[in-house]
């Protein structure tokens, strides 16, 4: 291959993965290429262990027992979100909101904020690059208040056009910009900075879906100057079943709560109830304590590999990645040619072979791959597919496993006559 | 490599699909689609005396819902209609004769939901419930 991958001396990626057990295990007899994160990250012992060793040693439900264990499990919870408000640098831990995923967050804000703030004559302003996390809550929220949706455009190659705003802004009074830090299916990361000082000139609040970003890069809230963020943690090295979103805290303070019962209350009478405080006010029924609990682990095991050197791995690897895809006749990138403006994601369609077909086959190789609209269909449709092959890379990817998946595509090329 | 799933009569079928195209005078029709992954079939169908006298297809899609759509209409020319329109999922299963998972069951019985659409809509009969059909036309997913 031509490309020689830039990463650096010290980023032991064999080390790394000997720390997830998976790796371990083989698939129609052959070591696992995982080129699949960005669906869900593949999980280090560390996490397993610290998720174990809770259930084993501190189990009892959070912020009710006055025995040891019940005090030792709430400590633990509740260290979890510093570690979160330390990680993407929040101002407070009370603006951290544990939720089930990145779903859950981003429909909270829209059935909470979302409601409270739109109305017709109001405008909502999504991208047509958004997972439908980031898009359905917004166009049921439109359909429920008579606010407008607008949704800006891609080139062909999946930039965000901004060319849009001006017009929009006209519509109405824009009340939310709702946009990913990365796009889940083509790797590219939108304009966000221009965007929020955009917003910020419409008085318009900015959610941030960050669920392709925490993982793998130095994520700062203030930094970025965005009203919410939402990532989860199963995509964080963490365990299924804890998301996070973050949010300013006045605007929280003056929001709804969005589910009720447990953790969020304060007081109950029959005839009314009264909200405890941030976070906990978000925060009904039994939390993901013990998901909790394996999120921080996850969190200190990116913090001991450095994220600014995963984000460095992952580029490299992905320009190793396009290096090589680009040698497979017949291929071709969906998204931007280059590894310049791009995470660690690459989607590619090869001749008219089905997505499934060649998912299907590179798994005889035991190299997993996603087949399918990502969840993205609109996106799909404004690039003229319905379906795409996507590789994506995390800290444990390796240039072998770059190399077995370009293999598996000229078997595909064999197996498909083409 | 173990090429079970791309077994050479798959790929047969596929590569050189079997009563491929269009009636200019079908009895019934019926389109399917499954748009999760982009899978389409057309099949046109003519009648005469009770069976199925002609039966055509077209679309686009994966390996699987090609060559089972391919499959399905060598399977059922001639058939009486009230046979063809019974034919179970596990036929085409069968006829595929390879391991499916789950997601690509869907792909595989594509054509065979189509057909029935059909077979039901020129019969002026209710599709039963379980092919799902939404507006007298089969989509999945």
């Amino acid at each position: 291959m031509t490309v020689t991958p830039n990463t650096s001396v010290d980023y032991d990626v064999t080390r790394i993965r000997a720390d997830f057990p998976i790796f371990g295990r083989q698939v129609h007899g052959r070591d696992l290429a995982y080129l699949d994160s960005a669906s869900t990250s593949q999980k280090p012992r560390a996490m397993l262990d610290a998720v174990t060793d809770f259930y084993s040693t501190s189990n009892a439900n959070v912020h009710r027992g006055v025995y040891t264990l019940g005090i030792e499990s709430t400590d633990a919870f509740e260290a979890a979100r510093d570690a979160v408000a330390q990680l993407i640098n929040a101002p407070s831990r009370r603006e951290v909101i544990f939720t089930r995923n990145t779903t859950e967050a981003l429909n909270l804000v829209a059935k909470t904020v979302g409601t409270e703030r739109c109305g017709p004559g109001d405008v909502i302003v999504s991208t047509v690059l958004e997972h439908h996390a980031n898009l359905v809550p917004w166009q049921v929220l439109a359909q429920q208040t008579g606010a407008t949706l607008r949704f800006l455009d891609v080139d062909d190659q999946g930039n965000l056009q901004l060319d849009q705003l001006d017009a929009i802004a006209r519509e109405g009074n824009v009340r939310i910009v709702a946009v990913t830090h990365q796009s889940n299916t083509l790797g590219v990361r939108p304009p966000v900075e221009a965007l929020v000082r955009w917003a910020r000139t419409q008085g318009a609040l900015v959610v941030l879906d960050a669920a392709q970003t925490v993982p793998n890069r130095p994520v700062d809230v203030q930094a970025l100057d965005v009203d919410f963020l939402a990532f989860s943690g199963h995509k964080t090295l963490a365990p299924t079943g804890i998301g996070v979103l973050w949010g300013r805290e006045e605007v929280l303070a003056a929001t709804q709560p969005f589910l009720t019962g447990g953790e969020m209350i304060r007081s109950v009478a029959l005839d009314r109830t009264s909200w405890n405080t941030l976070p906990w006010k978000f925060e009904a029924g039994t939390p993901a304590y013990a998901e909790a609990v394996g999120l921080h682990a996850a969190i200190d095991y990116l913090q001991g590999v450095g994220l600014q050197a995963i984000d460095a791995h992952e580029h490299a690897i992905t320009e190793y990645a396009l290096g090589c895809l680009s040698e497979v006749p017949g291929l071709r990138v969906v998204g931007p040619p280059d590894a310049a403006s791009r995470g660690g994601v690459v989607s590619f369609v090869l001749d008219d072979v089905h997505p499934h077909d060649i998912a299907e086959i590179l798994d005889r190789h035991a190299v997993c791959v996603r087949a399918g609209h990502h969840c993205t269909q609109p996106l799909m449709q404004r690039l003229g597919h319905t379906a795409t092959v996507r590789a994506s890379f995390y800290l444990y990817t390796t240039t072998d496993e770059i190399d077995r998946l370009v293999v598996g595509l000229h078997d595909v090329r064999t197996v498909m006559g083409v | 490599m173990d090429d079970e799933l791309y077994r050479e009569n798959l790929m047969d079928h596929y590569r050189h699909p079997r009563n491929h195209g269009t009636l200019e005078h079908p009895d019934c029709e019926a389109e399917g689609k499954n748009p999760l992954c982009g899978d389409e079939v057309e099949i046109d169908v003519a009648v005469a005396d009770g069976r199925i006298s002609e039966i055509r297809f077209s679309g686009n899609g994966c390996a699987v819902s090609q060559a089972a759509t391919s499959m399905l209409t060598e399977l059922v020319a001639g058939l009486p209609v009230g046979e063809a329109a019974a034919l179970p999922s596990q036929a085409i299963i069968d006829e595929l004769g390879i391991p499916l998972s789950a997601m690509r069951v869907k792909c595989a019985v594509l054509g065979l939901g189509t057909l029935k659409v059909a077979l039901h809509r020129g019969a002026g009969t209710p599709l039963p419930a379980e092919w799902g059909a939404d507006e007298d036309e089969l989509v999945w997913g």
